[in-house]
């Protein structure tokens, strides 16, 4: 029987891939394309350019605006005190101006343009691992368990490791979540809108080095052109000097705004001269962390304990590389667990690269997610519900559109993460959308192998192992502890699939 | 071992997903990167405690190797500087030679030792270096393990 129903499934699936002109179901195995590139599924509030090389925060305004202020003022400079400067003066003055100005672009730029060390969210496997430990530590109850944290020794100061809920991470030590960009920094040192990006590990010695050359740069432009003031006064007189010279205004704008950047500037300078000497992070010395007011035992476990190493392993330390991959391509089949509920584990599996033959299996497992998809949504109330509702949010969005395009009918009502009819009918609508369109849950099996644009695939998996008992005799997988009325119901629905 | 595999692609092929575990950081030294040696207790019918904690404790010294603040860090981070970091256009930082030394490391051991015993390690700078991710398979074709995850195929029903 059997194999009769193999061939006529076969034959059924074969029939609807030849009607349909254009289906990623023509070519199941092969990623859809074009292939997306991980930038453009990024979870965070990052705004990405140049396909994914460069990375800056959303609100980029004031960004421009530093932009147009150094620009302007060293145009300014440049194009009237300059070539005056040079004549009277000496023309290694434009030179030098010249290189600050490169540098600090540069330098701008690259703290701009970076990755300041954002860390990659947890992949569901992951999150569900770390879920299933603190639920065995709370002793398996706990709907919305109290804030999580995690206590380590390094080098003697007890540090408190915080989970980050976004994340669903535990943040390292010095890690920080930044609101702005929704992403957990390495190293977090503050977000600077002056320069539209986080400032993080990676970007750190950059942004110091910016506002260093920026203090130096607008230290020079300011006295030099107080100097040229000076001499065209010394020549023509004080007021005419200021008066009568055509470019009034060259005067004027650099002069206002490097009295005031020299201040905020310099000062800001010295700051984190004082940050990267003692080691500590703009957030750190905010809160105090290491401050001896605490205690008489607080200390920073970070410091290399004399200043001149401290500078050197911030500025000239090596360079981590980005973790988050920008330019790489979304892997669409990646193999993937189902995630405990209520503290049991369930195993499902699916194929990292799935067979090329369309064999019963594959009808049954296109099937199958089906009513995963219908089981989960109860499933998952069960289970630890933070997990889950945190992510659909973010991916969620793009989820019922998908379902839609892939379903018609009763399944639409199928999105994963929202409350859904219960198991038994919603199984029974779909046996009859199943009935219909095998090749639409192809489609929709499709869609949800791609882990980062579905909320919780691991959730899919529930019913892989109810399947795999009807279909194989895969007994031992299937729990019997957890067998309640949804798997009964699931199961019930997929043996009648099975059967047909 | 209850399962015997030859090769990675025939792990891929014929085996099956059936656990993960995760190596977590260690963090008692600070913010270098180092992963716990602690044994997990899944790996135990796996694997010899030793060849695990070794490969671990290689990969601790690799990434130790990487991140050490020392001379070639300084010459690499002055010259980097002095050229406004237009050089690592060209050039290639220490950290990525090395994390190249370790895909390749991971991908021997993978190949030599766990991939044989239904294992299989991803390099943690896949996982954001938060983690080492150890998959551990079932042989779809095996009739059970101790593991109780039993995997009658469906070959029996085709």
């Amino acid at each position: 029987m059997h194999l009769g129903v193999s061939e006529s499934m076969r034959e059924c699936e074969y029939s609807q891939i030849s009607t349909r002109s254009s289906t990623p179901m023509e070519t199941p195995y092969k990623k859809r394309t074009p292939k997306k590139r991980k930038w453009e599924i990024f979870p965070g509030r990052n705004k990405f350019y140049c396909d994914g090389r460069i990375m800056m925060a959303k609100q980029t305004g004031v960004f421009y605006l530093t932009l147009i202020l150094i620009l302007v003022t060293c145009g300014l400079f440049f194009s009237f005190d300059c070539p005056f400067l040079a004549q009277q003066l000496t023309p290694v003055i434009p030179v030098i101006g010249g290189v600050l100005f490169l540098f600090v672009l540069g330098t701008l730029l690259r703290t701009s343009f970076s990755d300041p060390g954002v860390l990659p969210r947890a992949s569901p496997d992951e999150a569900a691992d770390l879920e299933r430990q603190i639920d065995v530590a709370n002793g398996g109850t706990g709907y919305r368990p109290p804030p999580r944290t995690k206590e380590v020794v390094i080098n003697g100061q007890t540090v408190k490791l915080k989970y980050c809920f976004t994340c669903k991470i535990f943040r390292p030590p010095r890690a920080s979540h930044c609101s702005l960009c929704d992403n957990c920094v390495e190293r977090f040192d503050h977000h600077c809108p002056w320069v539209g990006n986080c400032v993080g590990r990676r970007n750190y010695r950059f942004f110091y080095m910016f506002i260093l050359s920026l203090s130096f740069l607008t230290i020079f432009i300011f006295a030099f052109v107080i100097t040229h003031i000076i001499l065209s006064s010394h020549q023509n007189g004080f007021l005419s000097a200021l008066k009568n010279s055509p470019a009034r205004y060259p005067f004027t704008v650099p002069l206002v705004v490097c009295f005031f950047s020299v201040w905020s500037i310099v000062g800001l300078s010295g700051f984190h001269t004082y940050l990267i000497s003692s080691n500590q992070t703009t957030n750190e010395d905010i809160k105090g962390s290491w401050s001896s007011k605490r205690g008489k035992d607080n200390y920073n476990p970070y410091s290399y304990g004399n200043i001149f190493t401290n500078c050197c392993a911030a500025l000239c330390g090596p360079l981590p590389p980005s973790l988050i991959d920008r330019r790489g391509f979304v892997e669409a089949d990646v193999p993937q667990l189902a995630p405990p509920t209520n503290g049991i584990t369930i195993y499902g599996s699916t194929q990292s690269q799935q067979s090329h033959t369309c064999d019963q299996d594959q009808c049954i497992q296109s099937t199958k997610f089906v009513l995963q998809a219908a089981a989960t949504p109860l499933l998952q109330h069960q289970s630890s519900e933070p997990v889950i509702l945190t992510t659909s949010p973010e991916n969620g969005g793009t989820l019922p559109g998908r379902a839609s395009l892939a379903l018609t009918g009763p399944c639409t009502s199928l999105p994963l993460g929202q409350p859904t009819p219960p198991t038994s009918t919603s199984s029974l609508s779909c046996h009859e959308a199943a009935d219909n369109n095998p090749l639409q849950e192809s489609l929709f099996q499709h869609h949800f192998l791609t882990p980062e644009e579905v909320p919780s695939p691991p959730g899919m998996l529930h019913c892989g192992s109810p399947m795999g008992h009807s279909h194989t005799t895969q007994a031992g997988f299937y729990d019997p502890a957890s067998q309640d009325s949804l798997h009964e119901d699931s199961v019930r629905g997929l043996v009648k699939l099975s059967s047909v | 071992m209850a399962t015997e595999f030859h090769n990675l692609q025939e792990l891929r092929h014929s085996a099956s997903l059936a656990n993960k575990v995760f190596i977590q950081r260690d963090y008692s030294e600070g913010t270098t990167c180092k992963f716990q040696t602690k044994f997990p207790s899944e790996l135990e019918s796996r694997i010899e405690r030793t060849l695990f904690e070794d490969t671990v404790k290689t990969l601790n010294n690799y990434y130790a190797e990487a991140e050490k603040i020392g001379g070639q860090s300084y010459l690499e981070g002055c010259l980097a500087c002095a050229t406004a970091y237009l050089i690592f256009l060209c050039m290639e930082t220490r950290y990525e030679k090395v994390l190249k030394k370790i895909a390749k490391y991971i991908q021997e051991q993978n190949e030599k030792i766990y991939a044989p015993r239904g294992l299989l390690i991803t390099d943690p700078i896949e996982r954001g270096m938060r983690v080492i991710e150890i998959s551990i398979y079932e042989d779809r074709g095996s009739s059970g393990s101790s593991s109780g995850s039993s995997s009658v195929s469906g070959s029996t029903a085709r």
